[in-house]
Formats: C-alpha cells, structure tokens, sequence
C-alpha cells in the first residue's frame, strides 16, 4: 500500500515539474500510433468495399468467363449454357459510359452501366434487380429505361422519371431513369438495363463482357474451371470470385505498401522522439533514482517504477493515438475518398470500421515501442553504483555505455549489405529496413561525431581570443557530446526524412516531367469517350480530323487493355506509329533496345516498358506472344521504354501491324501538332466551327 | 557491531585513498571522524553503507560481510537498518518535505505519523508542505537530517551534516543527533571538520593516510 503511494507520488512529482516535456512525449506517441492506424483503416475500408461492392455485382455465381479483350462474341453463351455441370448461365454486359456533364473532372466522369438478363438475374444477382413504379414492372424490359444506384442518382442529381444523357461513341442517347437500385452498396454508383437493350443502343450488339456461372450441386469447382478454361482456348479466362479479389489485392498492392511504410516512418519518428524523451528523462534523474537506491528501493522497485511511467505514457499516448488515427481516417475518407485521391477505386465510398482487434494491435505497437524506450535507459540507472551515480556529471558516462561505437558499424555495414538483396514478392523490403537502420547508425554515430568536432574546434579556436561564454558551450559540447547528440540525433532524423521525401518528390517530378515531353511530345491530344476497348474514332472521323486546318502533324492511335495473367492486372497495349528509321524519335527508349535497321524484316516489333521486363520477365531480343487479336500473335521485344504510368506494364506496337491483325480501324487517340504561330485555344476554336460538331463533345487535353 | 578489516580502495588511475584501513566499532558507540580534506572520510562511509566495493579487505557488520550479500539484501539492510547523511545532502526535488522525510518509512512499510513531529525537532515545524526549492541550504540540510532519522536506524552515518548551519542551530541538531543514536541504542558515526561538532561524539577519530586512530581518550559520560 505504502509502495503504491510512494509510486505515485514519484509520477506525479515528475510529471507536474516537467509537464512540457511529458506532454511532447505524449503527443509523439500519439502521432506515431494515430498515422499508422489511420493509413491503416483507410486502405482495408476502401479494399473491403472494393472487394465487397465487385461481389455484389457478380452475385452468387461460382464463376466468371472473361474474354482476354474488353468483349466478346455472345455466340459463347448457349454454349456455356448448355455445358454440362452449369446449372444457370447469367450473360453480362458492362460498360464504363461517359457522363457528358461530368467530363470536366478528368478521372472520375463514367458511369458503370451493367447490362443483365433480368430472368437470370433474379437468380444469380437478385441485388441488381431495379425498383419501378408500381405495376410497372415491364418498365426493365422497356427500350429505354435504365436504373440507377441511390449513389448514382445523387451523383447526376436525378430522380425517377428524369432523363439522363449519355455518350456512345460519339453521339449523345437519352434514356430515362426508370427506378432504383435499392439493395446497391452506400455509395456504390451503377446503373441497370436489360442487356438487349444495352446492346442496342450502346452499339455492342452481339458483345457480352463476362458470363457469370452457377454450377450444379456436387460439381468441384477446381477441376470444372480448369476443364472450361482447357475447352475454351487462350481467348478467354475463367475466373473465380476469389482470383477477383486477389486482383483487386495487387492492383493496389504497391500504393498500399507505401502508405504502410509511410505509417511505419511515423511510428519509426515517434519512437525515436519517445524514446530520446526518455532516455533524457532517466538519465536526468540519475542521482534522483541513485539516492532511491540508497534510502532503499531494490533494482527491481526501481525498474518497476521507470518502466511504470514508461507504460503510462504508453497507454495514454496510444488510447490518443487511437481515437487520432479514426478521426483522421473518416476525415481523409470523407474528403479524398478510399484511395487518398489515387483513383484505385473510383465511384466507392467506403465507411471507416472499427475493428477492435487491429485497434488492438496498433496500440500495442504504440505501448511496446514506448516501453522499450523507458527500458533500455531504465536497466542503465539500475546497474549504475549509487556512490557513482550520486556524482553530479555521471550522466555522461552513463550515456556512453548506450550507444557503442561497434552498434553504429554494425547498423550502417548490414544496411549497405541490404541495400544489394533483391525485393521480397516485388518489394523492396529490405531497401526499407536498410534506410531505417542508415538511420539508426547514424543517430548512434551522432556522440562521436559531435565530441570530435566539437573538441576539434575547441583546438582550433584556441589560439584566437574566445568570449567565455562561447569557451564554456565548447568545452561543454566537447566533453558531454551524448546529451548534444540525442538532440542532434532527434534533428537527424527528422531532418533526413524530411530531405528524403523531398529528393524522392522532386526526382519523381523531373523525371515524370522529362518522360512526359517524350511520350507525349504534341501540343493537343484528343481521346474518344471510349466504352471499354471500343469504339472511338472510325475512317471518316480520322480522315475528319486530319483535315483540320492549323495543324502541322496528326497522329492517331489505339489503346487496349490486355491480360496477360490472371493474377495481375491488365497491361495497357499501345498500337502507334512508330518511326522506322528510329524508334527513339518516337518512344522514350533506354539503351536497351535492338536498333530499328537490324530489325529482321518478318516480325512484328513491340517496345515494352521497364515495369514489363520486372514483372513479365521480357528481354530485349525475345519473342513473345500476345492476344492481341483474341488469339496469340508472336512478337519481337525490340527495346524497353521508361513509363511512370502504368505500373502494370504497357506494351507499344506499331499500328499498321495491330489493324493488319485485328482489321480493326478505329482509333481511340488523337495527337495534334499545332502550326507555329497558332495557339491551342485558337486552334479549338477553328474547330469548333469547322469540324468538330461531327467528332462530338470530346475531352480535349 | 562494525569492522573493518584491511579495506584498500583506489580510484582510476591508480589513486589510492584507502590504504589497509583496520577499525572496529561496537554497537552503541558514536564516533566523530575528521581528517584532511580529500583524505578519503566520505569514501570510508560510501564503503560502509555499501554504496561502493572496496578493492580488497572486508566491512563487516553484525558479524555479516556486506561483500557477501545480494544486491537485494544490502538494499534491504540499508532500508531498514542504516540512516545516511550526504556531504551534498540530496533530496528528491518534486517531493514536498512531508513526502522526502517519509520515504524511509514508507519504504520499509511502516506507518508516518512519527514525519510531523521530526520536521518540527528540525525547526521545520509547518513547511511540510514546502518543496525543497522554497528552502535555504541549511534547511535543506535539516530535511536530510531528519530523513536519516526518521526510521529510527540502528547505524547513523553522517557525512558533514552541519556543514550549512549556523554554531547555534548545529549545536542543536547535532544534540538532537545523538539524543536520536542514544534513545535507539544506534551506533553513529560523524564524520565534521569542526572540533565543537566532534564533541558531541563520544570519541573523536583521525583518518590519516597510514589509518585511523583516536585522537584522545574516550569522553566520559
Ligand atoms: N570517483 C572518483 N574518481 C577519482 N577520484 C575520486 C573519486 N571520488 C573521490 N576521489 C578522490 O578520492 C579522494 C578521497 O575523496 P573523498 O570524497 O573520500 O574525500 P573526503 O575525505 O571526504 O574530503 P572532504 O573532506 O573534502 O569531503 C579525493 O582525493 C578525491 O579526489
Ligand atoms: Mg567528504
């Protein structure tokens, strides 16, 4: 009872003289723990309603029939229907459809419209189902109506019985709003038709995009899907709704990572700030707790009693840290959205949840981090001589036993070790830990370093007349350097980090700058308001725009999106002209490359971007094979290019080789080099009068 | 009640302070230790409260080596049995008077009705409530003193206790001192540069480089 009172009073005595400092420490822990939890609940709140809000699309099938392109011909339908095994086949068509009003918000102006077969739907995806008007229920079967999520109507601000205006290619169709999707997801912006319907006027007719299958009782899922996937060839893939996931799950794998890592970085500061709190703290008190010692309190009371005050700190810090890092997250969610603004998973609102054991987790790290700081400095004053320790000026000896020299070696000579290992699954794991530990030896480093120079310019300045304040910091600096380095060490690292986000946003920038002007070297690009792969500019359109007066250069090109594997997400293919005397003149190739004269005269080329050669494994001189045209094409990888943009890998071909494969002559890309002297303003507005009512309302960039 | 046997103690770089120091003190007695300045007295008092280790030679108290216990028992010993006044009298700094006097009570678990009352015997009566930065350095002295005493320990060492203090007030607390040593049967040892201070011992020492010796005979009472 009496060591309880004792305890306390030796808390609050401490606590109420140093109020400042313990409120710094307070709030270090509380900042560590509130970013790493909060980063935390952002990424699962948006992944879980991605993945949440993708299943309720797709319903209760078992699975998914994909072609590799966008679409695919319905003909495979009654097939799928009709194999045995599958107890209900459910066509799909979906569509991202282009809002005319919404087009000045670059990233975020499509509507996904799902086309479905409302009898088979009721079975599969009865979420999907639209609400009419009373007895009205042939209205989703009628030639116009379309229906829309809560979140969709309150984002083109529409009601029940409004029209709604949509581009399809490049015309503007009007369809009315017929009723709700009341069992969509809070947030969740989709719209319903009758796939015929969809078909028709959304010019896809004969297209499906997925075919959702039920399978019978008793079929195992695995060996059917590999048997499908077998009879249907390399156009298509079968999925499950776990394969979704799990690309949903790398798609945002990368970005998620760093945002952990970011979390880490601020609990790593957090630490640090905590713990050279209370390394000054225990070391401060030394003769305090030397003379606790002698009247009495064994090593292990002592122990206790830091470490106590560590653990409070901890509580408290980490329960603020907490209630912070919610705060922050419903707030990042409510102004960013799910993705901080990366556009990962657009037109999903995630809610924040609380999970309790995740809470509990991070406020462990949080107390853990914060104890280990109390007990490091906490086992020194323990085993310190109280007659020793009773000295005034121990304090600096005590600090020395810290931080060895032979620690600080270790730290930077495993960090430059690691800084030579590969990454782990596609991450530089080990590039993180090799800056944090450069960190830690350096901080380590920090006592010599400072005793050094100080005790250097001691010397040095001796000769000249120094005021006896400036010989007395000197002096101090030289010979106590452990109490200038923590604070140094405090400096270092947020000074290092702060510099290292800098050289890594900027460095970012220049490059992005630089590739920027390579790729995309004219003054005006046009792009069509695509529905999927399709679509976009035909003959009469291209021959259209390059007719277009103040024009020096038009070039037109296509982009697709291709899957290479099921596991990862869609690569974007390029089909353009590439120069043939150089392909340089036209990509931002590396050395890397096979020159454009030694090419051999029989293959088709293709330049692939650096993330393909990571993660496909492309070499420069491979031959390769790609779906470009539903069945497999072989190509010649003939150099690799820089892309900052697509993650994902991005693939460029020349244009006349993918119309000579697909027949497809649309293009979906228009580049424009304007004339000197004229302006783009000046130039769209020629246009405008000229031309450009025929190729429609496009986004002009 | 004390021995010392052959206690060498040296600092770094070979400084020697103590050189075969050899004394023995029986239980009751109360001694006063002068001797040279840096001659080595609080060193001597360090090593007997167990503080520091001697290099070499034994302290032996009650018959038991101090040497041979765990750190937990030499805790437990100076807790309950010593009472210790530092040449720089330390206090905790963010306790009151009330809660620096009552530690080794509380320490040891016993009840701290007597704090009152000490804090008066020191001419503090009503400052309980002070911290040690209100008070002067004599004051501060006076707490020390009577946190020494409070538990009534049955060995007293004091290392200059009245080194702050005016001839008036240090003639009263060093009586108060040995009215404390005597009541409890305590033995005491007092270590002063003033011969009136030593007076109030029964016997007066000398620490010399080669040993400590009486200086004379013992004061009849
Ligand atoms: N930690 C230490 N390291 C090195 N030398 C020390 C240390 N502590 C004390 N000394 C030296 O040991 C000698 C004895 O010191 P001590 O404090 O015991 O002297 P003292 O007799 O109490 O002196 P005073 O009467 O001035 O208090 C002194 O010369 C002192 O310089
Ligand atoms: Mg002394």
């Amino acid at each position: 009872m009496n060591s309880v009172s004792l305890s306390r009073w030796l808390l609050f005595g401490e606590w109420r003289a140093h109020f400042v400092q313990m409120s710094v420490a307070l709030i270090a822990i509380a900042i560590g723990v509130a970013m790493a939890f909060s980063i935390h609940l952002i990424n699962t709140a948006a992944f879980n309603e991605f993945s949440a809000a993708s299943k309720s699309l797709s319903g209760q099938s078992d699975l998914q029939v994909y072609g590799r392109k966008a679409f695919f011909d319905e003909s495979l339908y009654p097939l799928l229907a009709n194999t045995e095994g599958v107890a209900l086949a459910n066509p799909v068509l979906e569509l991202d459809v282009v809002v005319p009003g919404k087009l000045q918000n670059r990233n975020d102006h499509k509507l996904k419209i799902i086309g479905i077969d409302m009898f088979r739907a009721v079975q599969i995806s009865p979420d999907l189902l639209g609400l009419t008007e009373e007895g009205k229920t042939l209205d989703r079967l009628a030639d116009d109506a379309i229906f829309l999520s809560p979140a969709a109507m309150e984002w083109l601000q529409v009601k029940q019985g409004d029209s709604l205006s949509l581009h399809v290619r490049l015309q503007t169709i009007t369809l009315r709003v017929a009723g709700g999707l009341v069992r969509a997801r809070a947030g969740q912006r989709i719209a319903v038709m009758d796939i015929g319907v969809a078909q028709w006027r959304f010019q896809q007719l004969g297209l499906l995009s997925r075919v959702e299958l039920k399978l019978q009782d008793g079929v195992n899922h695995a060996a059917f899907k590999v048997k499908l996937a077998e009879q249907l060839g390399e156009s298509y893939r079968v999925v499950e709704a776990i394969d979704q996931e799990k690309r949903i799950a790398n798609m945002s794998r990368a970005y998620r990572v760093n945002l952990n890592m970011l979390a880490l970085v601020a609990l790593f500061t957090g630490t640090f700030l905590v713990f050279s709190t209370q390394v000054l703290s225990v070391i401060r008190r030394r003769q305090q707790f030397a003379l606790l010692r002698v009247l009495g309190f064994t090593r292990q009371q002592l122990l206790r009693q830091i470490i106590t005050e560590g653990m409070i700190l901890g509580v408290i810090g980490s329960l603020l840290g907490l209630g912070l890092g919610y705060a922050i997250a419903v707030m990042a969610i409510q102004l960013l959205g799910g993705d901080l603004g990366a556009n990962f998973f657009p037109g999903v609102k995630p809610g924040v949840y609380f999970d309790l054991l995740t809470a509990l987790t991070f406020f462990l790290v949080g107390l853990v981090v914060t104890m280990l700081g109390s007990v490091a400095p906490a086992l020194e004053a323990v085993r310190a001589k109280p007659a020793m320790a009773l000295r005034s000026g121990s304090e600096d000896v005590a600090m020395a036993k810290f931080l060895p020299p032979w620690f600080a070696v270790i730290c930077v000579s495993v960090a430059l070790l690691f800084t030579q290992l590969p990454p782990i699954f596609g991450l530089p794991v080990f590039g993180y830990l090799a800056i944090a530990l450069l960190l830690i030896g350096g901080i380590a480093l920090m006592p010599r370093f400072a005793a050094w120079t100080f005790s250097r310019l001691l010397t040095q300045l001796q000769h000249y007349r120094l005021g006896a304040v400036l010989t007395l910091v000197l002096a101090r600096l030289a010979n106590a350097p452990n109490q200038a380095a923590i604070a140094l060490g405090g400096i270092l690292a947020s000074f290092s980090l702060m510099v290292a986000m800098a050289i890594m946003v900027t460095s970012f920038r220049i490059s992005i700058d630089g590739w920027l002007e390579q790729v995309l070297p004219a003054d005006l690009y046009v792009r069509a308001a695509a529905i999927g792969d399709q679509g976009g500019f035909q003959s009469d359109a291209q021959r259209a725009i390059a007719g277009l007066p103040g024009f020096d250069r038009v070039d037109f090109f296509r982009t697709q999106q291709l899957i290479l594997d099921v596991n990862r997400p869609e690569i974007t293919l390029f089909a353009r002209p590439v120069d043939r005397t150089d392909a340089r003149n036209t990509l931002p190739l590396t050395d890397d490359m096979i020159a454009s004269g030694s090419l051999p005269e029989n293959v088709m080329p293709i330049w692939v971007s650096e993330a393909m050669v990571d993660l496909y494994g492309y070499r420069v001189g491979d031959k390769v094979n790609l779906p470009v045209s539903g069945t497999s094409n072989e190509f010649l990888v003939a150099g690799v290019w820089r892309d900052y943009g697509r993650q994902f890998g991005a693939v460029q071909m020349q244009l006349a080789d993918y119309q000579r494969l697909t027949g497809d002559l649309s293009v979906n890309t228009v580049a424009l080099w304007l004339q000197t002297g004229m302006t783009a303003d000046a130039a769209i507005a020629n246009c405008g009068t000229a031309v450009w009512r025929r190729v429609g309302d496009l986004p002009v960039e | 009640m004390l021995e010392l046997c052959n206690v060498n103690k040296a600092y770094a770089e070979g400084r020697r302070v103590l050189t075969n120091l050899s004394y023995t003190l029986k239980a009751g007695e109360y001694a006063a230790i002068m001797g040279d300045s840096g001659v080595g007295k609080s060193t001597l008092l360090n090593l007997i409260a167990g503080l520091d280790t001697p290099d070499s030679g034994e302290i032996r108290i009650n018959g038991v080596a101090i040497s041979s216990l765990d750190d937990n028992a030499a805790t437990q010993l100076r807790r309950e049995q010593f009472g210790f006044i530092f040449q720089a009298f330390h206090v905790l700094p963010h306790l009151t008077l009330n809660q620096n006097i009552a530690l080794p009570l509380l320490l040891n678990g016993t009840p701290t009705d007597r704090v009152e009352q000490m804090l008066a015997d020191v001419g503090l009566r009503d400052r309980g409530h002070h911290f040690p930065r209100q008070l002067s350095g004599g004051e501060l002295q006076r707490v020390a003193i009577a946190r020494a005493l409070i538990h009534r320990p049955k060995l007293v060492l004091a290392d200059e206790p009245t080194g702050n203090l005016d001839p008036d007030t240090a003639h009263e607390i060093l009586q108060l001192m040995r009215a404390e040593i005597k009541t409890n049967g305590a033995t005491g040892i007092l270590v002063t540069h003033s011969h009136a201070a030593a007076a109030t011992a029964d016997f007066v020492l000398n620490l010399t480089k080669d040993g400590l010796y009486p200086v004379k005979s013992e004061r009849s009472e």
